[in-house]
């Protein structure tokens, strides 16, 4: 995939609004994620070019934390929390029903764009475990029946 | 509006006040009469919990109702509607309380809001059916004081959440809010730091430090810049108690940065917050702004000539983060890798100034220990471990929620009053705590009064507050696997024993688990759990063989059977499972292949189904769907 010229001038705004910190290279990488939604190598190495560091480096940050992605999520990003309140209460079935039922893996993406599947450690709604999230929608209390019509809802 | 002196902050104080007396007279009257706008009562407030797990059970929408069903009754005037903090009882959110007759409605939903409104803040009638229901007595309890839950709670930590309005400074300051800050800052430095020896106050991300000694370390190191850091990077699967208090009362947090910065003579403060909780960040984010507008972050502090300044960073996702070095490499902008101490982040911390590193729940107790006196903190708790300790219980019990209790409580009083026991009737068979880097606790531990030696004691530790309860379906070595996992992902691969070993020991439990084990590797385990302990960098690394130990330590009689018999008595290791349909029993009434996600079950109606072995994924929902035990697991 590439990246548009346009989004490219962004990313380099976004290191200047830094001051080119090396030091905020974690801050520059959230805010760049948000904006485009993921980081591709050319987004990384335009940030290496403007904070002065070797493109490794960026690359190390960006592949050393989970929050940031090289691939561009779908349309619905679902995570189901695996913490271990929601573990206890089957959160690993619900993830199997997820994957059966998308047909991709954890961190994978529909071909048709549309959902992408993550893990996360806790969402803090510990009560409603297992819980998982489709954009900013928690869906609580789940059993793995309920992930078909889940997705259905979406799908339409 | 800027605050310059410590007068101006007192009158401020008691103008406050005045909206909060409502609820302050409420919370220590305790009328039991309901109140209502045709009963005369004048004015009411509906306190709606705003935390993460409430809004997740569309807690915001309730809100909106009620702001719209009171303007359609034309009553707005007459009626606060106000979004605190975690009320802690996350199993029956989302909470909506009554003021001033205390009421605690449970479990509301937004097409409730209306009867609410009409019945309660109108006509002064109780709704009954929203009411928490005592499980042992069966009556409605509308006071949320005389419930189990809360009745051997003492909540230091969390005073304010479910209590005040989080985005609004003035309910903080009405609460004694930043009064300790402003009284430091008329006495010498050593003197406020003292008071926090005295406290007793230790650590409460997990290891126990003594607070006021790293107060005392992080000072003697003399330098222009220096850093007070915030670690709210809370990474613990399950635990929530540090975003619940960012959520809930981020005052209370900012207030106790800067008293650190006076007694260390830091000026800098950052938070390093994980950005996987974007209402804490917002919460922190208007705190600090108000701060700043009433002058109480930034320059000349209560016209004291104290700078002090409060900046936010964001973690990405690491658990391992959560050790000081690491956290400050990644404030930094670099890897999360830990190094080795010394040099301690108090000499040369964040860009080699120096540092001192504390937990939000740590901090939030500061305030109080000054306001209250350290005497008074040091009374409550244990010989060596003072004041109390957050937990998350969560797992299988009954009441899920955020509890705050005394150190030296026992677990049973923890899992059986406050929990109120283990969900549908189930046997108790261990409580882990600590996290990944805790163990899990059994029957014979439920009455150690806790604290940081006792649980060290047994095998496990206090860790940061998440505290799991597992029942008769829990496999122990599945759960050490779990937790392994997450140590093998979250390891940052900078030394071996962790990097290498713990995948090591992870292979040799899924070995196990799929009844491919020796005992043999169960030696190998514990040698290998040993030897990480030992040698491994960083906190992370030297604890993340707990989990096998303790359950090596407790359970050894499962892995021994999962090794020699090839059963997993609580029917969670797939491999060794097998699922039938006793022809006998079943009525052939199709619920388990309608439930089945993997068509794997077949019959027609009437007749005896059978599940097709080779599809079968052994999810076990046809067990939960059968009305007449008629699935077989063995």
């Amino acid at each position: 995939m590439k990246v548009s010229c346009e989004a490219l001038r962004q990313v380099e705004a976004i290191c200047r609004k830094f001051k080119n910190d090396p030091g905020e290279l974690i801050s520059i990488l959230h805010e760049c994620q948000n904006t485009l939604g993921y980081l591709p190598e050319e987004v990384q190495r335009v940030i290496a070019r403007e904070l002065g560091i070797p493109a490794s480096k960026v690359y190390g940050v960006v592949t050393f934390y989970s929050f940031f992605s090289m691939v561009p999520k779908g349309k619905y990003p679902v995570s189901v929390c695996l913490g271990t309140a929601c573990y206890v209460r089957g959160s690993d079935k619900v993830l199997e029903e997820f994957k059966r039922v998308l047909g991709i893996e954890v961190g994978e993406t529909t071909p048709d764009g549309k959902f992408s599947l993550d893990c996360l450690r806790c969402v803090g709604a510990c009560g409603l475990a297992p819980v998982a999230t489709i954009g900013e929608k928690v869906y609580g209390r789940l059993n793995p029946s309920d992930i078909k019509k889940i997705v259905a809802e979406f799908d339409g | 509006m800027t605050i310059n002196s410590p007068d101006a902050l007192e009158s401020i104080r008691q103008e406050a006040l005045k909206a909060l007396s409502v609820r302050e007279e409420s919370n220590h009257s305790g009328k039991a009469e309901a109140a209502g706008l045709d009963k005369g009562t004048p004015h009411l407030q509906i306190l709606c919990c705003g935390g993460t797990g409430c809004k997740a059970s569309e807690s915001a929408t309730i809100v909106e109702n009620f702001r719209a069903s009171l303007s359609a009754h034309g009553i707005a005037d007459k009626v606060d509607v106000i979004v605190p903090g975690c009320f802690g009882f996350c199993e029956k959110g989302p909470i909506v309380k009554i003021v001033p007759d205390n009421t605690f409605y449970t479990s509301v939903r937004p097409a409730d809001v209306e009867e609410i409104v009409t019945s309660h803040i109108i006509g002064g009638n109780k709704v009954e059916r929203l009411l928490y229901t005592d499980p042992g007595t069966g009556q409605h309890i509308s006071d949320s004081k005389h419930m189990n839950f809360y009745r051997k709670q003492l909540r230091i930590a969390l005073r304010n959440c479910g209590f005040i309005d989080p985005e609004n400074i003035l309910e903080y300051i009405a609460r004694d809010g930043y009064k300790a800050l402003a009284t430091s800052l008329m006495r010498d430095s050593l003197d406020v730091l003292a008071d926090i020896k005295a406290s007793g106050l230790r650590g409460r991300g997990g290891a126990g430090f003594p607070t006021g000694v790293k107060w005392e370390i992080a000072r003697k190191f003399d330098a222009p810049d220096k850093y007070v850091v915030c670690n709210a990077d809370e990474g613990d699967p399950g635990a929530f108690m540090d975003r619940s208090i960012m959520e809930g009362d981020p005052n209370s947090v900012i207030e106790a940065m800067m008293i650190c910065g006076y007694c260390i003579n830091a000026h800098h403060g950052l938070i390093y917050i994980r950005a996987e909780y974007p209402l804490a960040v917002h919460r922190l984010q208007v705190a600090i702004g108000q701060a700043r507008e009433y002058g109480l972050l930034g320059k000349n502090i209560l016209g004291t000539g104290f700078d002090f300044d409060i900046e936010i960073r964001y973690g990405a996702g690491a658990f391992v983060c959560g050790e000081e070095t690491a956290l400050i490499h990644s404030m930094e902008g670099k890897r999360g890798e830990p190094t080795l101490k010394p040099p301690f982040p108090a000499e040369a911390g964040y860009f080699g100034h120096p540092t001192n590193v504390n937990n939000v729940e740590t901090l939030a107790n500061v305030p109080v220990i000054l306001t209250k006196g350290p005497q008074w903190f040091a009374s409550i708790g244990t010989e060596k471990s003072k004041g109390t300790k957050v937990f998350a219980l969560a797992g299988k019990i009954n009441n899920v929620g955020l509890i705050e209790v005394p150190m030296g409580t026992t677990l049973r009083e923890i899992i059986y009053d406050i929990g109120g026991g283990v969900k549908g009737g189930k046997k108790f068979k261990a409580v882990q705590t600590g996290g990944p880097s805790g163990g899990c606790l059994t029957e014979k531990h439920l009455d150690i009064p806790i604290d940081y030696e006792s649980l060290a004691a047994a095998g496990s530790m206090m860790g940061s507050g998440g505290m799991i309860v597992m029942d008769e379906d829990d496999c122990m070595v599945s759960v050490a696997k779990f937790f392994l996992e997450f140590t093998v992902g979250e390891s940052c691969g900078k030394c071996t024993p962790c990097r290498i070993g713990n995948k090591r020991m992870l292979e040799i439990l899924d070995k196990i688990t799929q009844g491919r084990g020796t005992l043999e590797d169960l030696d190998t385990l514990e040698n290998l759990a040993k030897v990480i302990k030992d040698t491994a960098l960083c906190g992370l690394g030297q604890t993340s063989p707990n989990p096998v130990l303790s359950t090596l330590a407790n359970f050894r009689e499962e892995y021994v059977e999962h090794v020699q018999n090839h059963v997993c008595r609580a029917h969670k290791c797939k491999a060794l499972l097998t699922y039938s349909i006793d022809p006998d029993l079943c009525k052939g009434c199709s619920a388990c292949a309608r439930g089945c996600p993997a068509e794997a079950i077949a019959g027609e109606v009437r007749k005896p189904f059978s599940i097709n072995s080779e599809k079968c994924i052994r999810c076990g929902m046809c067990l939960s769907r059968c009305k007449f035990g008629a699935i077989k697991v063995f």
